[in-house]
């Protein structure tokens, strides 16, 4: 047993060749016409996929049975861990995330293997070879900068370092895997592509077949970000939810252009459009993706995300970066030009709006991209050392945002080709009426801002112009309301749960920023302090032991209207292993509110300077990630896309 | 015009304006948000503007960090071993600010040179080191 860390290095060398295989073997198939060659695409996505994964358990062991000889287990765990932890500690550092990242890329791999009957017999083969090369290069970089299998031998520690107590959560247990499956999906749709461009096969079929990847990938990414969001809330101790930094905006970025990519595979599946400009929008999302490891990976930004790192990784990745995105886009440059869409479209068309879809959610891409790497850019050109801060994207995206959601409301109701204005303004006119009166009744109760009230709107027309829409499909003389209702497909549920969960997040960000009291006061056992309608009593702090940390634990009651409604018990941890210190936040929440109280440092004697906020609807924000989720998930599951398809 | 031709240019057109109104707004809101770094050096040498949110950072140096006993104030002093600032801040600061170690804080340089810091970044990990500080600190070491 003691050679098990040999043997989980041994598979990963043994997936990196077979990946090799795959990157080569059916590819020379399909330009040589060899059946032969072209039918060992799925037997060797399948012993990668194998190799990786039994090379990913073993890690998994490593940590579970606190094998500190290894570097990884050592540096990122510690024998006092909690277990759920140590195997989440797996994925808790750099190498052993990146084992996390090809091992999803070999599932998602083996699964399109599984799925692959439904292509043609060439197509497959291909699409799975491409998925070979990216596995190659990320195999490649593992091996050769940041393998988790390293030793310290002889000199063992004792124990191990543990794991970074921020991670040591449940949001960081669940939150990588996510947000992974959604980047690494991506790739799905990148493989499509790029197999559609070497085949010369760009009709819209291949569009067809990325289209239901494309939606789990997005929708396991809107998780992802969302459970990111709701982790910083309550773990980094300062109450916020986004704080547009770098690491965020990387997987903000792929969510954009995947959503994008959504739309778009629609119009080029449904109506033969669009067809190049989609392509290279799926080269573009997957090199979002790359891009966004790179940046986490690299170290070469400021962000409160940014763990320590080496610069040699940061080389090596970039080169493969660059090697990807470089090859994919001269091949996009060689074939796209012979792409000629036979099919036009009028002005009103739902063609129409998806395009403007498309060209605000790019605008939105790019202004993230900008904001991001202008620091880079900056730095690069010896002009000093910025930080471009959240003012400048809560300025340039929210008015972006806002104007792309406005055309949300209107495009599912537009026809294909042409739509009539008359049949817009009868189904628009009274949403517009009615979600104007209701934002300005609600600001009756409350200080009168233009901006939240216009946005505050823009969120009632699109719930509004959801609901009209499914009213004028349902609503009938021949058929009950049921009964129609039933027979309406489930990517049109899809589509209506994923806006609606739009809808959801902006009034949640809406009130967050409208009507949250935020306050940091010094409070001594005894102090009492209103904020909002609550009132909070600082009792005093006891002293309490946990499995792998000491805490002070603050007591403080919460009334409202005189009653005591709760008592909230923040922590200021002391983790032993790392001598860091931990802010843990205590919660009550609410479907309308949050209650936030977080301990700051000990001032003199027993007095503590603390956090208390009231968040408004803060909790609407990621559930309206969860809608959107569950809205791409049931997309992703529509009928149609069973058939089998032919060659 | 041809009507294939005057629906192409409409697009093209509605395209166009739409990019240079978000380029508009991009600019001006890069204009607005851009905060310079500077080092204690840069500071003591007056290179730093008053009355501007800049970024600053080093070491903080050991026993200099002042706390008020009826309030959240607190000021410390950064340094990169040439030169150092003092920066004042009133409320929590983070976990992993400690003695001796790199921080940034982001703020406005008052008329003693002193930074009345909005904000001190905090760390994940506290083996980072904030790139600027790693640059400041060679650059004075180098001098």
């Amino acid at each position: 047993m003691i050679m098990l860390p040999e043997v989980g290095h041994y598979l990963l060398i043994l997936a990196m060749m077979f990946a090799f295989v795959l990157a080569v073997l059916p590819m020379v198939g399909y330009f040589k016409r060899n059946a032969i060659l072209l039918s060992t695409a799925k037997p060797l996505t399948y012993v990668m996929t194998i190799l990786t994964c039994a090379s990913f358990v073993v890690l998994a062991i490593a940590f579970a049975q606190d094998d500190f000889s290894v570097l990884y287990v050592s540096q990122n765990s510690n024998s006092l861990l909690p277990i759920w932890y140590k195997v989440s500690a797996v994925w808790g550092g750099h190498e052993g995330s990146l084992l996390l990242w090809i091992t999803i890329l070999t599932l998602w791999a083996a699964l399109l293997a599984l799925k692959s009957h439904t292509l043609p017999n060439s197509t497959g083969p291909v699409v799975l070879s491409v998925l070979g090369i990216i596995a190659t290069g990320f195999l490649a970089f593992i091996l050769f900068t940041s393998s988790p299998f390293l030793r310290l031998l002889p000199d063992q520690p004792v124990d191990g370092v543990d794991l970074n107590p921020l991670l040591q959560d449940i949001g960081l247990i669940i939150h990588p895997p996510m947000l992974y499956m959604g980047y690494v999906g991506f790739s799905v749709a990148f493989a499509f592509a790029i197999a559609a461009l070497i085949t010369g096969n760009l009709n819209a079929s291949w569009a067809r077949w990325a289209r239901p990847w494309t939606n789990v990938s997005w929708a396991f990414l809107t998780l992802g970000i969302a459970l990111g969001s709701w982790w910083a809330y309550y773990e980094l101790g300062w109450g916020g939810w986004w704080f547009w930094d770098p690491v965020e905006n990387a997987s903000l970025m792929p969510w954009l252009a995947g959503t994008a990519l959504i739309h778009s595979l629609a119009v080029t599946e449904k109506r033969g459009v669009f067809k190049s400009w989609t392509v290279l929008l799926a080269i573009f999302t997957f090199s979002l993706s790359l891009l966004g490891t790179f940046l986490v990976r690299s170290g070469v930004l400021t962000s409160v995300h940014a763990f320590a790192s080496d610069p040699t990784r940061g080389v090596f990745i970039l080169a493969l970066l660059v090697i990807i995105i470089g090859s994919s886009l001269f091949l996009y440059a060689l074939r796209a030009s012979q792409v000629k869409s036979k099919v036009s479209f009028g002005l009103t068309g739902r063609e129409s709006w998806l395009l403007i879809n498309n060209i605000l959610l790019t605008i939105l891409t790019l202004t993230v991209l900008l904001g991001t790497l202008y620091p880079l850019i900056f730095d690069a050109f010896d002009l000093g050392k910025i930080s471009v801060g959240a003012p400048y994207f809560n300025a340039v995206f929210s008015p972006i945002a806002l104007l792309l959601i406005i055309f949300m409301g209107i495009a599912p109701l537009a026809k294909w080709h042409n739509t009539k204005g008359s049949l817009l303004w009868r189904m628009s006119w009274l949403p517009a009426i009615l979600a104007t009166a209701l934002s300005s009744l609600v600001f009756t109760f409350h200080d009168f801002d233009a901006y939240l009230w216009l946005s505050f709107a823009i969120a009632l027309w699109l719930v509004l112009m959801c609901v009209r829409d499914w009213l004028d499909k349902v609503l009938s003389t021949r058929q009950s309301l049921w009964q129609r209702a039933c027979k309406l497909p489930r990517h049109y549920y899809g589509m209506q749960l994923a806006h609606l969960g739009v809808a959801v997040s902006l009034i949640g960000v809406i009130f967050v920023s409208m009507n949250s009291t935020e306050t940091i006061v010094r409070m001594a056992p005894g102090d009492r302090v209103t904020v909002a309608h609550y009132d909070f009593e600082f009792l005093g702090t006891r002293h309490v032991e946990g499995p792998n940390y000491t805490a002070d634990t603050g007591i403080i009651n919460v009334y409202e209207n005189g009653e005591n409604i709760a008592q909230m018990l923040p922590q200021k941890r002391l983790y032993q292993a790392r001598q860091q210190m931990m802010t843990e936040a205590a919660l009550n929440p609410g479907f309308t509110r949050d209650l936030y109280i977080s301990l700051g440092e000990r001032l003199e004697g027993d007095a503590w300077g603390i956090r208390i906020y009231v968040k408004s609807f803060v909790r609407w924000i990621w559930l309206g990630g969860l809608l959107m989720m569950a809205g791409g998930l049931l997309a992703a599951w529509d009928k149609r896309y069973r058939r089998k398809t032919g060659a | 015009m041809h009507p294939v031709r005057k629906k192409r240019m409409t697009i093209i057109a509605v395209i166009l304006t739409v990019f240079a109104a978000a380029t508009g707004l991009v600019m001006y809101a890069l204009s607005q948000n851009i905060n310079l770094f500077y080092s204690p050096t840069q500071i003591a040498a007056g290179e730093a503007p008053q009355n501007v949110t800049i970024r600053a950072g080093g070491m903080v140096v050991d026993n200099s960090v002042e706390r008020k006993k009826d309030s959240l104030d607190v000021a410390f002093m950064v340094t990169d071993y040439q030169h150092t600032v003092r920066i004042e801040y009133s409320g929590i600061l983070p976990d992993l600010f400690r003695e001796g170690q790199g921080i940034v804080a982001q703020g406005k340089l008052d008329g003693r040179g002193v930074l009345i810091a909005s904000e001190v970044l905090a760390k994940h990990d506290e083996e980072y080191m904030p790139p600027e500080v790693t640059d400041a600190l060679e650059k004075a070491k180098a001098q």
